[in-house]
């Protein structure tokens, strides 16, 4: 991964793309939540181009249809900004349930699932390893740290964003790519939802992060390696 | 620079994270003219407060309210929007925990404001305070700029400041202020049950004094076998990083990281994990770090001190022969 002119986001030239992790745990969870209680599984993302692949992805493993929001900037945007153009594209369907991913792995703000749930005026809930949908309201774990949980309840409509691990994500059929073709992704360009919205922050640079530590490289044949650390954890760390 | 530190409690014990963000305010105020005050939220937590006004602080606002009692995002985020607006900092500093995350966001959106979460550092750049995070897990980090005009609000991940480094105050006590919030039981829309813990504690891996821990890189539960040799050679315990324990491969409570265990054995072996910052903070306080990846721009190698960059299917076994000989 290498970081581009600009210096403050990488060079996409270098590396290929994938659906953010996290976010196929969250997928996981509607698809499962649609085969049990009935509904309709919408699949949103927003970014260039590419990430109508993403869309198409969640439609070959059962989502119904997709919305895209075309923005070929959308790394610049802050996360109040994503969040603001994403409310902007879903307001009016009215949704009964948005689920999103913890965060994502390339920011990593973590903040879309909380920042819409605000924004819609829904309430919301964290980190959930576990839905139960009664009638009108949910009953959800989430998790605390160092093995702590909670249940929550909370009314519908709501927000929540799903712990990578609550689940195993299926893949997709051969059966599911095929029906996906005939499925509908509705493209909205980002300009068009007339979000104006200043950024509250902005990434000046991003750099390879300086050692705190100045690592040892161990180097040779497997022999060679174990016998030297041996020799080093002994003699130099003193911790065998 | 006027500081806001919103402290982090449930049921009238301390979360000690809320240190280090003490620490870390106090740091970033002494390089500016300004100061810190401190915010101390729940119901019956006056003790908390007095504590508090210990430490070298302008003064401790106590929000209390039947309706704080237990946490939920609503309460704080109404509560906290209000003591913000009456105290008017230019800058929010919280501990970045598992809490945090899931109001903050949210409270800087009721104020119209962003939020810098996750950060691990600042500095002072041409007088202008840049916050450093992480991003892309660790393998870049961010210089994050805030952008018009305040309260600013920010959280510090666990481990980027020392609790103990938080200043007390050598000569007497702040004063501990209540504030008055508004706040309605239909605002509060989630309802809080029980907090429990699922998993026995079998292994406490806190006092283990070496960790083999595994990460994605062992691939298959099939080769487990090959890390835990190496434990009984060396006499050590079995851990492993998330998505091993989510797999199921190894049991949660031998998990190490922000959401498992804390760790600091004298020695800690790394076999296949990348490093990610969820990882990190639950084992950078180890002795001796000692990771084996393949990747050589894993972040692991960031904070460990050997690194051996190669294939952990042909390493491994050569150690733990290597140190089976050795105690043979």
């Amino acid at each position: 991964m290498a970081i581009d002119a600009s210096g403050a986001w990488i060079r996409e030239a270098d590396i290929s793309f994938e659906t953010n992790e996290p976010d196929s745990f969250a997928l996981e969870e509607a698809l499962r939540l649609k085969e049990k209680h009935g509904g309709e599984v919408v699949a949103i993302s927003m970014g260039p181009e590419r990430a109508k692949q993403t869309i198409k992805e969640a439609m070959a493993k059962g989502a119904e249809r997709g919305v895209h929001v075309v923005d070929d900037k959308f790394y610049s945007l802050d996360p109040l900004g994503s969040a603001r153009s994403l409310t902007a594209a879903i307001q009016k369907e009215n949704f009964d349930l948005i689920l999103t991913g913890l965060q994502s792995e390339d920011h990593g703000f973590g903040q879309t699932g909380v920042l819409l749930a605000e924004l819609l005026g829904r309430p919301h809930a964290t980190i959930i390893m576990s839905i139960n949908l009664h009638g009108d309201h949910l009953r959800v774990k989430r998790e605390l740290e160092a093995g702590w949980f909670q249940w929550v309840e909370l009314p519908l409509p709501a927000v929540l964003t799903i712990q990578s691990g609550i689940n195993k994500p299926r893949y997709a059929t051969l059966k599911g790519i095929m029906a996906a073709k005939k499925k509908e992704i509705t493209s909205v360009p980002r300009e068009s939802l007339g979000v104006q919205s200043a950024p509250t922050q902005k990434v000046e640079r991003i750099y390879v992060p300086q050692k705190t530590k100045k690592t040892e490289f161990i180097t040779g044949s497997p022999k060679e390696i174990a016998a030297k650390l041996v020799e080093k954890l002994q003699h130099e760390a003193r911790v065998l | 620079m006027k500081i806001l530190f919103i402290s982090e409690q449930r049921e009238g014990k301390w979360n000690k994270v809320s240190f280090e963000a003490l620490a870390a305010a106090q740091q970033i105020v002494s390089q500016a003219k300004g100061s810190v005050t401190a915010i101390v939220i729940g119901q019956g937590v006056a003790g908390l407060a007095d504590e508090l006004a210990g430490y070298q602080l302008e003064e401790v606002l106590l929000v209390e309210n039947a309706l704080l009692e237990k946490y939920t995002p609503d309460g704080y985020s109404i509560a906290l929007k209000q003591a913000i607006e009456q105290s008017k900092p230019d800058l929010v500093i919280l501990p970045h925990t598992y809490q945090v995350r899931d109001f903050a966001p949210k409270l800087a959106a009721s104020l119209n404001k962003g939020m810098i979460g996750d950060c691990v550092g600042y500095r002072y750049e041409n007088g202008k305070l840049v916050f450093v995070r992480q991003m892309f897990q660790g393998r870049t980090a961010a210089d994050v700029t805030f952008q018009g005009d305040g309260p600013w609000i920010a959280s510090f991940q666990a481990g980027a400041f020392r609790g103990d480094a938080a200043a007390k105050n050598a000569s007497g006590k702040a004063p501990v202020k209540p504030v008055n919030v508004q706040l309605k039981p239909e605002q509060i829309r989630t309802k809080p049950l029980e907090l429990f813990r699922e998993a026995k504690q079998a292994v406490d891996l806190t006092q283990a004094p070496i960790l083999v821990s595994i990460g994605r890189g062992i691939k298959a539960p099939e080769n487990i076998p090959l890390a835990e040799k190496l434990a009984k050679a060396l006499g050590a315990e079995l851990s492993a990083s998330r998505p091993i324990c989510d797999e199921g491969w190894l049991p949660m409570e031998r998990q190490i990281g922000s959401s498992g265990q804390t760790v600091s054995p004298k020695l800690y072996l790394a076999l296949g994990i990348s490093g990610a910052i969820q990882h990190v903070v639950g084992m950078k306080g180890s002795r001796c770090i000692v990771a084996i990846n393949k990747d050589q721009n894993a972040p692991i190698f960031e904070i460990a001190d050997y690194g051996v960059v190669g294939d952990l299917f042909e390493i491994v076994p050569a150690l733990t022969e290597a140190v089976e000989s050795k105690s043979g």
